[in-house]
């Protein structure tokens, strides 16, 4: 399916994805015999914008910050621990302020939370540290319950859950499981820790579809452009270009 | 009971970069060929949302489904493996073109050294040199034999290069189709630093083409827009080089050619001399077939090529202990670990942006390329500096005094987001006596059949390897006028947990001895005459190198070997 008119656009979309993104890469075949398909459906930037809906109070909620897993407690709690581990300062705000929690408990209600596509077939054994993750564990239970360890260990040590300990308590706590310096009965402590820090900053960074990263925050601290679909124009450039972030949603033609 | 099929001339087993190349060569030549593949059907049309990564680079998108396979791993024989159970070292590919789709598109043909590489560093430094346990083999291939296969690959695939090549790698009969990527600042630092050694460094070929390009089969494609999702993602452009947009089209086109998704073989039938064909279950409805077929080509990443010959008992297991057999023998991986950070404070530079095989690369401490007489370790790697994206989840730079989390790691990482650049060496693995492939005696995939069992470790000569790497890396990085520098100079044990490296090699090497190896230089297996292996399970090491250049090459050699079998039948060689 070779394309006989190659300085023809192939349809539309293509048009309309040259004009999008910029590049002058002619009119030729995108994608080989497989025929010409990228950026069918990208949202036309040219076109104009459909009106927007009349302006509410309620335009302001967000929705989709809601529970799908977490109990109102770990939810507060992961909101506490996550904005020690990544917190809001002069150059943005911290974990909290970007929906951070939302997104861990939107991730333990997903696939991920129950480890759906991990080899968890028995037999467990202890292993060696080389050998990695060997807990019966799914990631959610781990995350519960460690959150769940955080206050039982605040209310033991300081009288107070977590949520209401001072911060630099809360550093002490959180070093507590992170060097496993303590002795929990149910939790590992520190793989709870590592993989809480890790959830922290996949909700810090993580296109704002998961519920983290509000408003692209996290990407506009670190200049981060997000999800463009061309550079060409750029990557021979000597100084540093700042660009405006697009997210998933921006692609998406919404019908 | 199997549902038996109408025979067919040739099966293959999976339909990644050797799978798709085969299909492609044996249909344009009139051959009927059936290709099976355990995964879905694939497009550029599914890669819409791509820029993702959450989904494609932290949640493995395109790769293998854990829960129904994986590997056991264990360091030494003295441990009990256990299985891989999420993601971590490496990544295995699944679905319509495997690997293919989600690599760089870094593209190194292997050095002349490779191929004969136990005659060469005898005769260069006695047999005394080369430890003991050290099972390095020359190929039963030179390069100027694989020379044409590797011209095949790049017309295919379009590869982007320069003209001039540097003399201490391997010579090119054709250049390269399409000029070399365009050049960063970061790349320019590099090449400039390299010189000024003395080095001679040149714009990595890459498989994300830098120009539009028709290939001979007719098949046309878009420029790399430099966006910055490569490994682990599909080209939405399809400018990245994959089996999808490449030669499983040809291959359909020919009306020869027979596709079969969701399709996973258990199993390969034969009478200890041939095989007849092959058992699969498509998987959505649980039904059991059997393809009868003239020639079998296992096309699999390493895993399952010598799982399916251990599990269907052909050819000899290896045995470590009397070291008889070739099955499983002389897995190897990649030596990463040796490097160097450059911390710029003046400056930031643009590393979102990028491609998977954009950089540059000097191989002035690669093979035997530089003397060994002094040192403690054979082979060595390609320096290098890449700009492959950087994505924020996964990249986290820091100076190595930074606390893990807090808001000393959220200022050092956000301000070191676009500071830092990276000079790595890409090292060569030596095989050796107890690193192998075999069944494992206790985990079972979702089929009921054994896991493969990963026994390996890093050993003396890959520590001397990453000390010595590391050194040339800093002495680079200090002339690319940084801040400062941060040297990464040592290895210890192999995890399995932070990723390294999706080039893991050997289990069903190509030699010229049939003791010592299970396929011939046509890639057509000792023990079976109408049974061909191809992928990087024919490696006997591992290079300094990405391997799909020599992988690629391979498969066109092998789909010629099966168009002679098929013609004569008999050995080969």
């Amino acid at each position: 399916m070779a394309n006989d008119k190659p300085n023809q656009p192939q349809d539309e979309s293509r048009r309309r994805f040259l004009k999008y993104s910029g590049t002058a890469i002619g009119g030729v075949v995108l994608g080989g015999v497989i025929g010409g398909l990228v950026g069918a459906n990208l949202k036309d930037k040219d076109k104009e914008e459909t009106p927007a809906a009349p302006q509410t109070a309620t335009d302001n909620k967000d929705y989709n910050q809601a529970l799908m897993f977490f109990n109102q407690d770990q939810f507060l709690t992961a909101e506490a621990a996550a904005e020690r581990l990544f917190p809001k300062d002069d150059l943005g705000p911290g974990a909290k302020e970007l929906g951070v929690a939302f997104f861990i408990d939107h991730q333990m209600a997903s696939a991920f939370g129950t480890n759906s596509r991990d080899y968890m077939q028995p037999p467990y054994y202890k292993a060696e540290a080389t050998q990695g993750y060997q807990l019966v564990f799914k990631r959610r239970e781990l995350i519960a319950l460690g959150l769940d360890a955080l206050n039982g260990y605040s209310n033991t040590k300081y009288k107070k859950p977590f949520v209401e300990i001072a911060p630099e308590e809360q550093d002490a706590v959180l070093t507590a499981f992170e060097s496993n310096d303590i002795e929990l009965k149910d939790v590992p402590a520190s793989n709870f820790f590592a993989m809480f820090l890790n959830l922290t900053l996949e909700g810090v960074y993580a296109d704002p579809l998961y519920g983290g990263n509000k408003n692209m925050a996290g990407w506009k601290m670190r200049n981060f452009p997000g999800n463009q679909m061309s550079y060409t124009e750029y990557i021979e450039k000597e100084e540093f270009v700042k660009l405006e972030p697009m997210s998933l949603h921006d692609h998406l033609e919404l019908g | 009971m199997a549902t038996k099929l109408p025979k067919v001339p040739v099966v293959i087993v999976g339909m990644g970069w050797v799978g798709g190349i085969i299909a492609a060569e044996l249909s344009k030549a009139g051959i009927s060929v059936v290709g099976i593949e355990r995964g879905k059907s694939r497009d550029t049309q599914d890669y819409y949302h791509v820029h993702d990564e959450l989904r494609y680079a932290a949640r493995y998108e395109l790769m293998q489904d854990l829960s129904k396979e994986t590997v056991a791993f264990r360091n030494t024989m003295k441990m009990r493996a256990l299985p891989m159970r999420t993601y971590g070292s490496f990544l295995l590919g699944d679905g319509l073109g495997g690997a293919g789709v989600h690599w760089n598109g870094q593209y190194y043909r292997f050095l002349p050294y490779d191929f004969e590489i136990y005659s060469k560093t005898v005769e260069r430094y006695g047999k005394k040199k080369i430890p003991e346990n050290m099972t390095i083999r020359d190929w039963g291939i030179t390069y100027e034999q694989l020379e044409p296969y590797f011209v095949k690959y790049e017309q295919m695939a379009g590869i982007s290069g320069e003209k001039e090549i540097p003399s201490n790698i391997g010579a090119m009969s054709t250049p390269f189709p399409t000029g070399p990527m365009k050049k960063s600042p970061g790349m320019k630092l590099f090449e400039n630093a390299a010189k000024k050694l003395g080095y001679h460094p040149y714009v990595i070929p890459s498989a994300n083409l830098s120009e539009v390009y028709k290939n001979p089969d007719g098949v046309e494609r878009a420029p790399c827009q430099y966006c910055g999702y490569c490994e682990r993602f599909g080209c939405e452009y399809g400018a990245k080089a994959d089996p999808v947009v490449t030669v499983l089209p040809v291959a359909k086109n020919t009306g020869k050619f027979e596709l079969r998704t969701h399709s996973n073989v258990t199993k390969i039938i034969h009478d200890g001399k041939k095989a007849t064909g092959v058992t699969y279950v498509h998987t959505p409805t649980g039904e059991e077939y059997t393809q009868p077929a003239d020639v079998v080509i296992l096309a699999g990443y390493l895993f399952t090529n010598v799982k399916l010959l251990l599990t269907s008992k052909l050819g000899e297991p290896y045995d470590p202990q009397t070291e008889k057999g070739s099955v499983g023998r002389n897995y190897a991986y990649q030596v990463n670990g040796a490097s160097t950070s450059a911390f710029y404070e003046d400056r930031e530079f643009n590393l979102a942006m990028g491609a998977g095989a954009l950089g540059s690369s000097i191989d002035d401490f690669n093979g035997d390329n530089f003397d060994h007489s002094d040192l403690n370790f054979l082979h060595g790697a390609n320096i290098r500096f890449t700009q492959t994206g950087l994505r924020p989840i996964q990249y986290q730079p820091v100076p190595a005094d930074t606390p893990k989390w807090g808001a000393e790691f959220k200022k050092a990482t956000i301000h070191n987001a676009n500071r830092v650049l990276s000079v790595t060496g890409q090292g060569a693995s030596m095989p050796n006596r107890y690193h192998y492939l075999d069944l494992d005696p206790e985990y079972k995939d979702a089929f009921g059949m054994p896991l493969i069992r990963m026994t390996f470790d890093f050993e003396d000569q890959d520590r001397e390897l990453v000390k010595f790497i590391a050194q040339k890396t800093k002495a680079i990085a200090d002339e690319m006028g940084a801040t400062k520098t941060e040297i990464h100079d040592s290895i210890k044990q192999y995890n399995i947990v932070p990723y390294q490296s999706t080039h893991n090699t050997g289990g069903t090497i190509m030699g010229a001895d049939p003791k010592t190896s299970v396929v011939n230089n046509y890639l057509q297996m000792w023990d079976a005459e109408n049974v061909f292996i191809c992928g990087a399970s024919n490696f006997p090491h591992n290079s300094g190198y990405n391997p799909t250049s020599t992988v690629g090459a391979l498969a066109y050699r092998t789909a010629e070997g099966v168009q002679k079998y098929l013609d004569k039948g008999g050995s080969l060689v």
